[in-house]
């Protein structure tokens, strides 16, 4: 099997691919990034978290202009996990406001953004439709 | 509790291409004139706030000064993105709030034309070897992998969050508004755009990030604006006439983000903003129903939308009845933007939080012409610069 690695550290890709969020020990305030402390109550102790892999379209744009290199159209969305905001794409469906909608369920898909010259392959991650997903 | 600080004069260029003169010669020409607006010269002003973005490190404030006058007073050179003139303005307030003189200058200033779209930057193409780095771990660009960095993008989720929490609110709606502020811009001369577009021109324009279209994002131009402010006992020192223009700045409020959930995920412009319009209208002893104008950052379509409602010119969830009202044209109840605001007059980023306040003052001293608000007694002047800075500003005619 190939080798494979997230496309950033807070995607998890076993057992099955998932989001993990570093939760303050003292408020339950989440992040994604590594932390020097905590934005909301400045404790330092953090666990990691597993966020749901599920989650409904709180916000979204379909990008028709973006900065050079990178393709479009593309929908960038900020979909609820059960209480966790997370940034993603929303793929596997059509680039447009028939198919992509305001309160949407979604869930959690991977794919390969392409091998390096060692041959590892970096796996990104987006939100499907959980009906009528086109793959 | 500190006495009054007032705006003595206060000067707008026009916004536009401006190849006639480079960075330091707009910012020399809104100093200028906003001098000479208050009847003062450089040697009268004790502090000097400024800011332009696009000069990254270098000190504005000293290069204005070499070439329109070396006092040797401190300047405080600032920087918080499109809340940058604000809070050049905001630094020379509290300047002469605290004593330290009783004249300040703040200016800001942009050469912006033709800039393009403002996002993360191109793509670089992948590395050789993935390599986790940065905060993320990331072994690849994330910008287009993981949402979008582009404003417009940004601001469109924004106000598509907003639709979603309250309902009624479509592709259509934010348009309208963008119709509103074009049409608002054909009375303002120092506006770079002055063209009135169909709503059907507005929704058929070239996509940037549904729903916002070309025309909904605001434009990218050169510009500046300069005000000089004055203690209450310095002003009454003064003559009748400039105590007569004088402009009361009965807020100046500037907060960041608080934390939220999500607010790290998506930018929450809508708490700040509320923070500071709250905290502001108690220190003017004034509400919402009294403001005869209201200019606010409509960097966006998507973006006016919310700060109707952050700026709690509606009940909560109510931006869309308020704007399908026609409340926020110039002959309704709270006229919004009547400069044309950011999407027509233009967005020089730092110059754009004096220039907010340019036209309020213009219209409380009955200077304004065509679009003049009859009796226009006190407004309100808002921005909101990503990181998140919001500055509100209240201000009223005098009573001399």
């Amino acid at each position: 099997m190939t080798a494979q690695i997230p496309i950033v550290d807070y995607l998890v890709l076993e057992p099955e691919p998932h989001l993990v969020a570093h939760s303050c020990r003292g408020c339950g305030a989440r992040y994604f990034d590594h932390r020097d402390a905590c934005a909301s109550c400045s404790g330092t102790e953090f666990d990691e978290v597993d966020v749901a892999t599920t989650g409904e379209v709180r916000a979204f744009t379909i990008v028709s202009m973006a900065a050079p290199g990178i393709p479009v159209p593309f929908v960038a969305a900020l979909v609820d996990c059960d209480g966790t905001s997370v940034r993603a794409n929303i793929v596997n469906v059509p680039p447009d406001p028939e198919h992509v909608t305001l309160g949407m369920k979604v869930r959690l898909a991977t794919e390969s953004i392409g091998a390096d010259s060692a041959g590892t392959e970096a796996i990104g991650f987006g939100f499907e439709p959980l009906e009528g997903a086109t793959k | 509790m500190s006495e009054d600080v007032w705006i003595l004069g206060i000067h707008m260029t026009k916004f536009g291409k401006r190849p006639d003169k480079d960075t330091v010669g707009l910012a020399a020409e809104a100093a200028l004139g906003a001098l000479a607006d208050g009847g003062v010269t450089m040697r009268d002003i004790g502090v000097i706030g400024a800011g332009n973005l696009m000069g990254g490190a270098a000190p504005i404030g000293q290069i204005l000064q070499k070439q329109i006058g070396q006092t040797g007073v401190p300047v405080f050179n600032v920087s918080n993105a499109c809340a940058t003139g604000a809070t050049a303005l905001r630094t020379a307030i509290m300047a002469v709030k605290a004593g330290e003189c009783d004249m300040g200058l703040a200016v800001g200033v942009e050469k912006l034309a033709g800039a393009g779209l403002l996002a993360g930057g191109a793509r670089s193409a992948d590395a050789d070897t993935w390599t986790p780095r940065g905060r993320y771990g990331a072994v690849a660009a994330v910008d287009g992998r993981i949402g979008t960095e582009t404003m417009p993008g940004v601001f469109a989720q924004i106000g598509m969050e907003y639709g979603h929490r309250y309902g009624g609110v479509d592709f259509e709606l934010f348009a309208r508004i963008s119709e509103k502020n074009h049409a608002h811009s054909t009375l303002n001369p120092l506006a770079s755009y002055q063209k009135r577009f169909t709503l059907e021109e507005i929704m058929g324009d070239v996509m940037i990030a549904y729903p916002n279209t070309r025309p909904m994002c605001s434009a990218n131009c050169d510009g500046a604006a300069a005000a000089v402010v004055v203690s209450d006992a310095r002003l009454r020192t003064l003559s009748a006439e400039q105590r007569r223009r004088a402009v009361k700045i009965s807020a100046s409020v500037l907060t960041t983000d608080p934390w939220e959930e999500g607010c790290q995920v998506l930018p929450n412009v809508n708490t700040l903003t509320r923070n500071a319009a709250k905290a502001a209208y108690e220190a003017a002893g004034v509400g919402p129903e009294d403001l005869d104008l209201v200019e606010l950052h409509d960097c966006f379509a998507t973006a006016e939308l919310v700060h109707y409602d952050n700026l709690m010119l509606c009940e909560e969830g109510g931006a869309a009845d308020l704007f399908r009202s026609g409340a926020t044209w110039r002959d309704g109840k709270t006229p919004v933007n009547v400069s044309g605001g950011l999407e027509s007059k233009g967005h020089p980023i730092a110059a754009t939080g004096i220039a907010n306040i340019w036209e309020i003052c213009h219209h409380l001293r009955d200077e304004a012409g065509e679009r003049q608000i009859e009796g226009a007694r006190v407004g309100l002047a808002h921005v909101i610069g990503l990181g998140s800075a919001c500055g509100v500003h209240i201000l009223e005619r005098s009573a001399a």
